[in-house]
């Protein structure tokens, strides 16, 4: 019966593995279309447009002024009452997880940019270069690379912060973890192997993250 | 080939140019001299739009380049820029520094841009440094290729801002010398500077600043012996010592 209760993990192990997957999906999706709609935001907030500023400055204000959770439960009971089209839970919980992403993504890229020098900038436009130009030769590649910490870090927290999907019945490896939790009457061996799961998978990422970034940081030999 | 009409700018309450008008003909080497503050940087950043004037006119080569109805950017391609903090891109080669904009803009193939860019490398010795980055360069050594990647492009203008004043003593030199070989090579600049002694040598008019209005103008000689605004006497006293 100990913690490694290997009669525990050959009957269930299906359940962990389940749930891997869910929590893999939703947390993949969310981070690449977060950073789609952040990179959007904060092109928006950057921009000398009113409009788009306004708009991008209020969503970001209100959802990191939200929990996620009342978030969760605005998408998932709210958005099916607007759609023409019927979406499937897990595709209603990877929204909402992309959409709170998307806020704080959008905070991190906006920073990065204006991290970079005016001179970068102005310096492109001299040479005759259009603003779109400047942004995607000069500013953006500058802005990656100092912002890959920070955007590394607020993919770290999605997959963790992922697990709020289990209130609205998503078989991520929270709920299975709970599950098993009611099946087995042991509430703390599933939880504990949950815990090692979400901890494989960002550890996992964040050492990738951290190969990626001395690579860039390989290019420009001193720094 | 520049032609400015009565050029204003104000930041906020701060009336920084006021009615400036000037005529600069091709091949001219302007000198722009004046205290910190005159609006010496604001009226060179005026003529390729990095600052946008209030209000007035610039007219280049009979194109405005203040009607908004104008592409900027085409206009911008005729005048090179080189700044005082060198602004080159640090997460490009120098090659690549030089040649981003003769491809992306003008439209040449890697292989006539790079074709370029040796030949002007060559031209200031540096040629063996095509391959590194700009953090390995000395400040004269990345002056020098911000002038030779603004060259690049071909510009009919080249303006100067204050080119050798964040630079180490010993590299000014350097830098110098190579705008002198473009001003002998008949190319139109103007150049905000503190070396009089480039003025003198190379200048074909002397332009004295002060709050934002022209106060004096005439060749280096007639200006530097002989000025006539008693605040340019009192500049030129100051800095000639």
């Amino acid at each position: 019966m100990g913690i490694f209760d290997l009669e525990f993990i050959a009957q269930y192990y299906k359940y962990f593995l389940r749930g891997t997957g869910v929590t893999l999906s939703v947390s993949f999706f969310g981070v690449v279309f977060g950073t789609m709609v952040g990179v959007i935001l904060s092109l928006m907030k950057l921009s000398n447009n009113k409009l788009a500023k306004g708009l991008s400055t209020a969503y970001i204000e209100l959802v990191r002024g939200t929990p996620l959770l009342v978030q969760l439960f605005i998408v998932y009971y709210g958005f099916p009452m607007f759609l023409p089209f019927e979406m499937s839970r897990i595709a209603l919980g990877t929204v909402a997880v992309l959409l709170n992403s998307a806020a704080y993504v959008a905070e991190i890229i906006r920073a990065g940019i204006l991290s970079i020098d005016r001179g970068q900038m102005e310096a492109a436009r001299s040479l005759g270069m259009t603003h779109s130009m400047a942004m995607r030769f000069i500013i953006i590649p500058q802005a990656f690379k100092n912002i890959l910490p920070a955007l590394g870090n607020e993919f770290i927290v999605l997959i963790k912060e992922s697990a709020i999907i289990s209130v609205i019945g998503i078989h991520d490896i929270m709920y299975n973890a709970d599950t098993l939790r009611g099946i087995t009457y042991r509430p703390f061996i599933p939880l504990f192997y949950a815990a090692i799961l979400y901890f494989i998978i960002t550890f996992t990422l964040s050492k990738l993250l951290g190969i990626f970034e001395r690579r860039l940081r390989a290019g420009d030999q001193y720094n | 080939m520049i032609n400015i009409i009565n050029l204003n700018k104000k930041f906020g309450e701060l009336h920084v140019l006021k009615d400036i008008n000037q005529t600069i003909e091709e091949g001219e080497v302007v000198v722009v001299i004046g205290p910190s503050g005159s609006g010496k940087s604001t009226f060179l950043r005026c003529l390729n739009l990095l600052e946008e004037p209030t209000s007035g006119e610039i007219i280049l080569e009979g194109v405005s380049i203040t009607d908004k109805h104008n592409d900027v950017n085409r206009q911008r391609e005729k005048m090179g820029m080189v700044f005082q903090q060198f602004n080159l891109f640090p997460h490009k080669t120098v090659l690549e520094n030089i040649t981003l904009a003769p491809v992306q803009v003008k439209g040449l193939t890697k292989e006539e841009a790079d074709r370029k860019a040796m030949t002007l490398l060559r031209r200031i010795g540096l040629e063996e440094k095509a391959n590194t980055y700009p953090n390995q360069l000395s400040g004269g050594q990345k002056q020098r290729i911000a002038i030779i990647r603004a060259l690049a492009m071909e510009p009919d203008v080249m303006l100067f801002d204050e080119p050798t004043s964040a630079l180490d003593p010993e590299m000014v030199g350097e830098v110098l010398e190579v705008m002198k070989e473009l001003a002998r090579d008949g190319m139109t600049m103007v150049v905000v500077t503190h070396e009089m002694g480039f003025a003198k040598e190379v200048g074909s008019r002397v332009i004295f600043m002060d709050e934002g209005r022209i106060m004096e103008e005439g060749t280096p000689k007639d200006l530097f012996a002989n000025p006539q605004n008693p605040r340019t006497q009192d500049f030129l006293r100051k800095i000639l010592v």
